[in-house]
């Protein structure tokens, strides 16, 4: 049992909690929402320089080798800057999923570069109709002429517009679900773009007979290395929520030391203490929480699931109150756009809808629960 | 960072596992399985039990007589208490006044009353609360005025747990009613069999004779059985307060209470199903395992911090916090599992001798537990007091 961290990881947080305190100030954060997103941003060049590209790759498809501790240090950071870099959804997901399904061709052509921040991709896998589950897929694959034909929806895909290829899960015949690598402009692929609510780029994606030579079949049963990568997202997610719960109760601590009410600052009505300090029980419970996360990734799968089914769902319920909080608490000013701690308070309420919610989550937990 | 406990901790459990396993009389942990009250002699045969053992003081270092385990073994042994439903030991003694001693009491103090409390010799009680002095502890009258080479005490102590039982009471009084409240403030250790000493008990809302009022009627005490010098007690009582209290989520009783709720629940029928497959019910059930798990990950790096050498801060008043409101939860999802088995009152039973027949016997003690654990927010700090001092402490407001 052990939660202190190697030297190279405290090495690694340090080095990031500088990196974000120095490049994604407000305004630099507003400026990078506002550039083209085609291109990678001079942080992202950054980030390569630094190694946090490799970082979350095993040695085997040339990566770093980092555990479930490195990423975590990496989101929480990540988090608590509310950095709009697409770090997760264009290169750790589908990075492993490519790593876990590719073979050594496919894997020149997308990982290599993808680690070396030549180019992003985007993991396809989420459907509106079956909400969160990644199973239930209504977009079809059929082998025609020796060629793949893909045809269906994949709906509110992270870093679309970036990404140089989507990995998009599409149903077989069989029942089985397979994994496909469609590049970015292939004929009968069409993008909707927009914005998620909490600001991060994403689209819709219409395959429409979309057709594919056979070797850009991944995969032809991606079931088991794709919970795989979402289990990895889930706790990923849960990190870097934990970085945004932090700053957003930092915010909130600072405001009501230096908030003046009826003569007296705000932090010293105990009805505000008790709040703020059950912010902070919230926050240290979900650390523990994403903790659990981070550390149960190289259990056996349902094990794996549980836990971090369990943390999910426990993150999301916290993330929640700890925004809606930070807005109360900071009253008016906590409404505006201008105020700072309302963009965390949005990716906070916004975190519970990536990969599964709340409700999601605790069903897992309740349908694995167990009663020996 | 890893959660894993390793091989030598592993092993210990089993070793702790198999002691109780072997040593813990069967009528004692019948007694509370089923939360029937434990009688002063059971509490006794099994502290003369963990004393042979050497494990009555888990929390004393060697040199004292205690077996020297770090807090992860300590964690460990709570653990595995609480599963095999041992009795707690009554902790007056051996975790609270012996610690205050050891740091603060004369060497002559710290011969006599240490072995004696390693051999369950003293029954010590705890009188701090008054009726005027609760949250606001520092508020406390109980004066005790020099004559000679005594103290002469007066005044009234409340919530005195297992008073009724006790040899010995360690007290704070009042012994500068001129210095700034904390600073007037001394810590004593009085002999109950000493004129002027009288024990009233005050019965709980569950029907149970727990805690006692404990009137101090121109007792005359030793000046030489005050620990630390005059003045000092609030100091002491800080310490005390401190002073790393294993197992102060109580964590591995929260465990036993879920899985006795889980297998409860199973068994239990509602229209034709497991009262477990109720929706609303095992939302419930659900949501307080997810409690479970983030509050043991939390222990985990409390007791961490400890035996890396940190020194335990806002998170025990966390833990205190969550804890207690997790066994609140579980106290009340377990009588409601009863459904109308959870109206019958035998107190007789409960709290006595009595028998009881089966029906009723395994679920006799739900709702007068559900009522004993409001206390769980209350005492130590409570909950509100708890907050205020992360509050302050912590977060600097």
């Amino acid at each position: 049992m052990d939660f202190a961290l190697t030297d190279e990881q405290r090495m690694l947080e340090e080095t990031l909690t500088r990196l974000v305190s120095d490049q994604v100030s407000p305004e630099q954060r507003r400026a990078m929402l506002n550039a083209p997103s085609a291109t990678a941003s001079p942080l992202w060049h950054t980030f390569a320089e630094l190694g946090l590209l490799h970082m979350p790759f095993s040695e085997q498809v040339g990566g770093l080798g980092g555990d479930g501790t490195d990423l975590m240090i990496i989101m929480q950071a990540l988090g608590r800057g509310l950095v709009p870099e697409a770090y997760l959804a264009g290169l750790v997901l589908p990075g492993q999923l490519l790593a876990l399904t590719a073979d050594d061709k496919q894997q020149s052509r997308w990982l290599t570069p993808l680690l070396e921040g030549e180019h992003q991709l985007a993991l396809a896998w989420q459907e509106l109709d079956a909400r969160y589950d990644a199973y239930e897929v209504s977009t079809q694959a059929t082998q025609r002429d020796g060629q793949w034909q893909l045809n269906g929806r994949k709906d509110v895909v992270l870093n679309l517009e970036a990404s140089a290829a989507a990995l998009v899960t599409a149903q077989f015949d069989n029942g089985k679900l397979g994994l496909f690598i469609v590049p970015a402009g292939t004929q009968g692929a069409a993008t909707h773009l927009y914005r998620t609510m909490d600001d991060q780029s994403a689209g819709d994606l219409t395959l429409d007979n979309v057709t594919l030579p056979l070797e850009n079949c991944l995969s032809e049963d991606v079931s088991d290395a794709l919970a795989e990568v979402l289990a990895l997202g889930r706790a990923a997610l849960c990190a870097q929520a934990i970085g945004a719960m932090e700053e957003a109760c930092d915010q909130t601590l600072a405001y009501l030391k230096e908030r003046k009410q009826f003569g007296m600052p705000l932090a010293t009505f105990q009805a505000l203490q008790h709040r703020m300090v059950d912010m902070h029980l919230h926050l240290e419970q979900s650390r523990s929480m994403a903790i659990l996360a981070a550390t149960s990734l190289e259990l056996p799968a349902s094990e794996r699931d549980y836990k971090i089914a369990a943390a999910k769902a426990y993150c999301g319920e916290s993330a929640r109150y700890i925004a809606e909080q930070a807005i109360q608490l900071h009253g008016g000013m906590g409404m505006t756009e201008e105020c700072y701690v309302a963009h965390y308070a949005k990716h906070l309420v916004m975190f519970d809808h990536y990969l599964g919610d709340s409700d999601y989550h605790m069903e897992t937990v309740s349908d694995l629960l167990n009663v020996a | 960072m890893n959660l894993t406990f390793s091989p030598e901790e592993q092993a210990f459990r089993e070793e702790v596992r198999s002691f109780l396993a072997e040593a813990l009389p069967n009528d004692i942990s019948e007694r509370v399985r089923l939360g029937r009250h434990l009688r002063a002699d059971d509490y006794l045969r099994w502290q003369n039990t963990l004393s042979e053992k050497g494990w009555l003081a888990a929390n004393w270092p060697k040199e004292f007589g205690g077996p020297g385990w770090g807090p992860v073994q300590r964690h460990i042994f709570d653990e595995e208490c609480a599963a095999a439903h041992a009795p707690t030991v009554v902790p007056f003694g051996v975790n609270m006044v012996a610690p205050v001693i050891m740091k603060f009491g004369s060497d002559e103090q710290k011969e006599y009353y240490l072995p004696r409390i390693l051999r369950n010799e003293d029954w010590w009680c705890q009188g701090y609360s008054e009726p005027g002095a609760g949250s606001d502890l520092a508020g406390l009258n109980t004066r005790a005025v020099r004559d000679g080479d005594h103290y002469i005490v007066n005044g009234q102590k409340a919530w005195t747990t297992l008073g009724q039982h006790a040899n010995m009471l360690f007290c704070l009084v009042r012994t500068d009613p001129e210095a700034k409240k904390q600073a007037g403030i001394s810590f004593l250790l009085i002999d109950m069999q000493s004129p002027g000493v009288s024990v009233r008990p005050i019965i709980t809302l569950d029907g149970a004779h727990e805690v006692n009022e404990v009137f101090l009627d121109n007792v005359r005490v030793p000046i030489a059985n005050r620990v630390g010098e005059e003045g000092q007690g609030w100091t002491c009582a800080k310490f005390l307060l401190t002073h790393e209290r294993t197992g102060i989520a109580g964590l591995g009783h929260a465990k036993q209470a879920l899985r006795h709720l889980k297998s409860l629940a199973s068994r239990t029928q509602h229209r034709g199903k497991p009262l477990l497959e109720l929706p609303s019910f095992r939302q419930r059930v659900v949501k307080a395992e997810l409690e479970l798990m983030a509050l043991e990950v939390t222990n985990l790096r409390v007791i961490a911090a400890a035996r890396d050498g940190g020194a335990p801060g806002a998170e025990s008043s966390l833990l205190k916090v969550r804890g207690s409101e997790l066994r609140q939860e579980l106290s009340e999802l377990t009588r409601r599992a009863l459904g109308p088995a959870a109206l019958p009152f035998f107190p007789d039973f409960l709290h006595g001798d009595a028998n009881l027949d089966d029906t009723y016997a395994q679920s006799a003690a739900a709702s007068a537990q559900y009522l004993n654990r409001r206390k769980l927010s209350i005492y130590g700090g409570a909950n509100e007091i708890q907050k205020s001092i992360v509050a302050k402490t912590i977060l600097g407001m």
